[in-house]
């Protein structure tokens, strides 16, 4: 069995936001980047499956020279080996998605997990997009997920609970939170990945659908106001603005 | 056209259905385009409701195929129509099944998508879309390079507008079958009767609550006003045996509702995430300086444990939720 991972470098979440001079992107200064981490759940993942029934794991990341730390990282957990599609722009999920396909489609992969979003891009469409252009299967904000004899059973998440998708291999599952417990790298994990080379390739050509053309800072929330008094006169003075100020009710 | 790709629940509407639809027909209206509501399954019995909103024209792609969901075969239905009716913007909203499958119809169409959007309009008869990105730090205008646009509407944040429509009724052909994935079963779980992101009022508890059966006076709160419980990642990873589905935040759920409540919440970056989008944030905090205060428009600082109760009986004495 062959798994390919595409994995995603992103801000970290704590990290502060400034817009850069274009008006459209992210300053990169002061920004620590990180695994997007539901991509961590699909390459633990990968490697479970893996240990369990024996596959060969590739890791993949369309991106700069920077996101040859994602793929480094993915070695010392326990990818076989690691891919990087080189390109100039930022793209969109749908560029993304061409180059991915472009890449894997005669490779022969059973299987391609992803995160179900990027984390900060949050679009939760390059899965999708992939599994159409390479006509394969698809589930999506997976929770749990056997793998059968050419086939799969995977639990995703609904607005209130969770549905089984049966389907054919190969397929693009993308990963939720609680698919898994992502392991650390260990000290033989990262000396071994020292020994392993990251292919870099040029992405293929791709045109983009959609493109930011303006990032902005959100609106400052107006001061908020603190009810004074004992608890039944903070209840009572809250639900009487809610109902008057604020016409909720 | 314009046209929407709707979803109905026990023979009715879904309620971000009727709001993409209602978002559609603005849209349609702004840029001299007629608005088209797309349904599929085994029997669109109710689809006509659409008319409501505004729907010029109502598509039903009807047959025991399409019984259960499928992400491909849904995808195709939906990229045939597209085509067929020559329509340049595609719309969903953004639910379990809207996020499944407009990507991948955007593919199908070699078309740009832009997820979750609070925002739309026309721009020289193209859409523009408004996002939240980076945990809402920061929003994003998408503009579209492709001849289609594709767009999901973030439930809870458009209006809904009921306006006449013509409604004419019209067929499409359901796909034969053998699809390559298809849903075969669904799992409701305890704790999810509403579904947060479409909830109105929703009532939050974190690890200020201390255990989860102190739920229990959250519930009742939550009953008196009219409202839904979610909660923080640290009270659903603390073992209380609360659901997944009840997360509010980046790895949770993203919610708009009108009001949300934070009991107990501290208000961290991961959590706002998730609720930083609701019209108005109560914060209940035992702790002045807690984040979330600078967050909310309403604070109470004291012990939850005394003022929930208080805000019960305070709801009931005003007659809050009994209309
Ligand atoms: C040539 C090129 C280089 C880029 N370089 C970077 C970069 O260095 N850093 C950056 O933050 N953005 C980069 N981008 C932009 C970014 O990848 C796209 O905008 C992105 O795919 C959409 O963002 P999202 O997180 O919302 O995607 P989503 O659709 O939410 O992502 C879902 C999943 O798709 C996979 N995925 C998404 N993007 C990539 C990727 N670039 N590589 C591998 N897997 C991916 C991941 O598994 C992810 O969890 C680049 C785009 C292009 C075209
Ligand atoms: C990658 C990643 C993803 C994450 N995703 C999410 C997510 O989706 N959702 C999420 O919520 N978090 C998420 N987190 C976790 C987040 O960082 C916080 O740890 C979490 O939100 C804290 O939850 P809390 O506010 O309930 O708990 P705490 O931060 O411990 O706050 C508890 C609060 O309760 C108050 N309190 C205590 N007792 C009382 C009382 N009797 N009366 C009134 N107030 C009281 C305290 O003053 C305190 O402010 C994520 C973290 C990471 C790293």
């Amino acid at each position: 069995m062959k798994i390919l991972v595409a994995l995603k470098q992103v801000p970290d979440t704590e990290s502060r936001i400034k817009v850069a001079a274009d008006g459209r992107s992210l300053d990169p200064a002061d920004v620590k980047w990180i695994t997007s981490p539901y991509d961590e759940y699909a390459l633990e993942e990968a490697i479970r499956i893996k240990e369990g029934k024996g596959a060969e794991v590739v890791a993949l990341s369309v991106g700069s020279d920077a996101a040859k730390d994602v793929l480094k990282n993915a070695l010392a957990l326990g990818a076989d080996s690691a891919v990087l599609l080189k390109g100039d722009g930022q793209g969109d999920a749908y560029q993304v998605a061409q180059m991915i396909a472009a890449y894997a489609k005669d490779k022969g992969f059973d299987l391609i997990l992803c995160g179900n979003k990027g984390l900060g891009g949050d679009n939760a469409a390059m899965g999708p997009m992939l599994a159409e252009l390479l006509g394969v299967a698809q589930a999506n904000v997976v929770v749990k997920l056997e793998l059968g004899d050419g086939t799969f059973k995977a639990e995703r998440e609904i607005e209130v609970g969770s549905e089984i998708v049966e389907g054919a291999l190969p397929a693009v599952i993308t990963a939720q939170k609680g698919l898994n417990e992502p392991r650390y790298a260990s000290l033989k994990g990262i000396m071994a990945a020292k020994k392993k080379t990251i292919e870099e390739l040029e992405a293929a050509p791709a045109t983009a659908g959609a493109q930011v053309s303006v990032l902005a800072l959100p609106p400052e929330r107006p001061a908020g106001r603190r009810m004074e008094g004992e608890p039944a006169a903070q209840a009572l003075a809250l639900l009487q603005a809610l109902k008057d100020e604020a016409k909720v009710f | 056209m314009i046209l929407v790709f709707c979803e109905l629940k026990d023979g009715q509407l879904r309620k971000p259905s009727a709001e993409a639809l209602s978002e559609g027909r603005r849209l349609a209206d702004a840029s001299g385009k007629q608005l088209g509501a797309l349904f599929a399954g085994a029997s669109c019995a109710g689809s006509a409701e659409a008319a409501k909103f505004g729907a010029d024209a109502i598509l039903t792609a009807e047959g025991p195929t399409l019984a259960s969901y499928s992400s491909d075969a849904y995808a195709a239905v939906i990229a045939d129509a597209v085509k067929a009716k020559g329509a340049t913007v595609l719309l969903a909203a953004a639910t379990a099944v809207g996020k499944d499958v407009a990507p991948r119809a955007a593919a199908r169409l070699a078309a740009g998508y832009a997820s979750d959007v609070t925002g739309l309009s026309m721009v020289d008869g193209k859409l523009q879309a408004l996002r939240p990105v980076y945990a809402g730090k920061a929003f994003a205008t998408t503009s579209f390079a492709s001849a289609v646009q594709v767009a999901t509407t973030r439930p809870n944040v458009f209006p809904v507008a009921e306006k006449a429509g013509a409604g004419t009724a019209e067929t499409l052909a359901a796909p034969a079958g053998d699809f390559k994935s298809v849903v075969k079963e669904i799992l409701a779980k305890a704790g999810g009767k509403v579904d947060l992101s479409e909830a109105n009022v929703i009532v939050s508890g974190g690890r200020g609550m201390k255990d989860g059966a102190n739920f229990k006076i959250l519930e009742e709160l939550a009953d008196a006003i009219g409202g839904v419980v979610g909660a923080s990642r640290a009270a659903v990873d603390a073992g209380w045996g609360l659901p997944h589905s009840m997360q509010v935040g980046q790895t949770g759920k993203v919610v708009s509702p009108t009001l949300y409540i934070a009991c107990g919440i501290s208000g961290a970056i991961q959590h706002v995430a998730g609720m930083s989008g609701s019209k108005f944030i109560v914060a209940i905090n035992k702790d002045p300086e807690a984040p979330i205060f600078k967050l909310a428009n309403y604070g109470i600082v004291g012990d939850l444990f005394e003022v929930v109760p208080e805000l019960t009986k305070a709801a009931k004495a005003l007659g809050i939720g009994s209309n």
